[in-house]
């Protein structure tokens, strides 16, 4: 059993994190392999970023697939580039603040939510990574929240301040991805 | 011990510190930033040396000056930065002076990309500089075997007096996946690797031992260095390490090594469950080339050798021929200039042999 997963957005949306988030999880609560690999271009912010985790039983081979079992978009160009690779079936989770473009897969299945907007209304337009984290774990449930949860913390470590706007953050998240299942 | 999850350069990095490596300089580069980041942070904890270099030359110079004390040292880069360091690595490696350096290759010739590639086989494996010498070159294809490669040069550089290349790609670099750490040396296992190169270190001797100096020119008698450390390169064939995968019956094999070959095996597992009979060579060491796996591969049984790598032109390919000395066809499956093997393009590339 092998899940491929693709995180896809602007630099600066915090793509790199989420996926590093939940790949670390992985690894940390369970025996399977798991792999995250990056790819952006020279920019720190702007340009296109997009990561890959693969969570296996088995060895992972390529820690890139071809073919995505999930897909998360967090913008526009991200979902024209990414749509093809999305499994027959999968699932896509939608940044529905940025992308307006109709989803023209009727196989996928559409997780939707206005990540930029809820993290605006929760103060703070970086956690939009966190409550789309959250959303990923409401509806897959790939790894248990409490573990994930529990990375987070361990890397806030440093800043404390910022574990309760996290917290709520991600159970925004986890509440959407729930009532979306 | 539990698993951490770690990226290849960080791994690589905490690696050469926990086998002793008390020196590194080097010369910022994509995808190999994140060695030079881990070192200037994890270095001064163990009172070791970190130096950002004001340039490569400058960087594999300063290594050169630090093995030539007989401490455990390191340089990084990538591709075009390696070539950079060409000079020195040469130097280093006439003087006989141990120290490792990884290439965390990107897209080529010149500047090329920053994405991950492995365009540097042949500069690696046959010249990292003038004058014809020879290392231990090591190709990992996971994080672990990175880690592991890392820790073990230390000890081969050690034990040839020569410099020993860790050629990963910039994915193994720059991707995360869990992995065990090696035990840390002691102070006094890193003091003991110091004085075990004593007797040609320059450490300021006292007056009642022989004086040591380093010759990166050999005034005294070039062709004898050479015969030397030619004779030293003769030893090599207990080193050289390969894994073959389902070789046994294959009448497909794949050659392949570093992040290729890891998407070839997985393709693999996918094709042998077709019924095609298909099976993997992997060189670990690059160099020296485990020319004996292909040498003795059955070819009334082998239809086709497939070379699998992200090289264009393919690079492999010219020591893979050494190997099957024309006993079969060699067809190529390849990418370049920073586009990254997929597994699909190896499932195609064998299924369309099989049906030839």
């Amino acid at each position: 059993m092998e899940t491929n997963l693709c995180v896809a957005g602007f630099g600066g949306q915090g793509v790199m994190t989420l996926g590093k988030f939940l790949a670390e999880a992985t690894c940390d609560s369970t025996d399977k392999n798991v792999t995250f690999f990056p790819s952006y271009g020279a920019e720190q912010r702007g340009g296109t970023a997009n990561c890959f985790v693969v969570i296996s039983d088995e060895m992972v081979g390529a820690p890139l697939g071809d073919v995505m079992d999930d897909l998360i978009v967090m913008n526009e160009p991200s979902l024209d580039r990414f749509i093809g690779t999305l499994k027959e079936g999968g699932t896509l989770f939608v940044n529905s603040s940025i992308v307006k473009g109709e989803i023209t897969r009727k196989d996928a299945k559409v997780v939707s939510a206005p990540v930029t907007e809820l993290a605006l209304e929760l103060g703070n337009a970086k956690v939009l990574n966190v409550i789309m984290l959250g959303i990923y774990i409401g509806y897959t449930e790939v790894v248990s929240l409490e573990v994930v949860w529990g990375t987070i913390e361990h890397k806030l470590g440093k800043k404390p301040k910022l574990l309760p706007l996290n917290k709520e953050a991600f159970e925004k998240g986890l509440a959407i991805g729930r009532s979306q299942r | 011990m539990a698993r951490v999850f770690m990226k290849g350069c960080e791994a690589i990095a905490e690696a050469a510190v926990r086998a002793g490596c008390r020196f590194f300089a080097g010369y910022p580069i994509t995808p190999q930033n994140e060695i030079p980041e881990y070192f200037a942070r994890r270095m001064p904890e163990v009172g070791g040396i970190f130096v950002q270099g004001e340039s490569e030359v400058a960087s594999i110079n300063m290594v050169y000056g630090a093995g030539s004390t007989g401490t455990r040292s390191m340089t990084s880069s990538s591709s075009c930065g390696i070539s950079l360091k060409s000079e020195g690595i040469s130097y280093c490696a006439s003087a006989r002076i141990p120290m490792v350096f990884a290439n965390i290759s990107r897209g080529g010739p010149g500047v090329g990309s920053i994405h991950p590639a492995q365009q540097d086989y042949l500069q690696a494996t046959k010249a990292s500089g003038n004058g014809g010498f020879e290392m231990l070159v090591f190709a990992p294809s996971t994080v672990q075997e990175a880690i592991d490669m890392t820790y073990n040069a230390f000890e081969y550089a050690q034990r040839d007096r020569n410099p020993v290349l860790i050629l990963c790609d910039g994915v193994i670099g720059t991707m995360m996946e869990p992995v065990k750490l090696p035990e840390m040396k002691t102070d006094e296992e890193v003091a003991a690797f110091k004085e075990g190169n004593k007797e040609w270190a320059c450490i300021g001797h006292g007056k009642d031992v022989k004086r040591s100096w380093i010759e990166p020119g050999h005034w005294r008698g070039q062709e004898d260095a050479n015969i030397e450390a030619a004779a030293m390169y003769e030893t090599w064939d207990k080193d050289v390490q390969v894994e073959e995968y389902l070789v046994e019956d294959a009448q497909i094999v794949i050659a392949a090594y570093g992040i290729s070959a890891r998407v070839a095996k997985s393709a693999i597992d996918i094709l042998r469950k077709e019924g095609i009979k298909v099976g993997l060579i992997r060189p670990i060491t690059v160099h020296p080339f485990p020319y004996h796996s292909f040498e003795k591969l059955d070819y009334s049984r082998v239809k086709a050798i497939l070379d699998v790598e992200m090289s264009i032109p393919a690079q492999l390919i010219y020591d893979v021929k050494l190997g099957v000395n024309n006993r079969c066809p060699i067809e190529t499956c390849l990418r370049s200039g920073g586009q990254i093997m997929s597994r699909d393009a190896v499932l195609d590339a064998v299924r369309k042999l099989n049906e030839k």
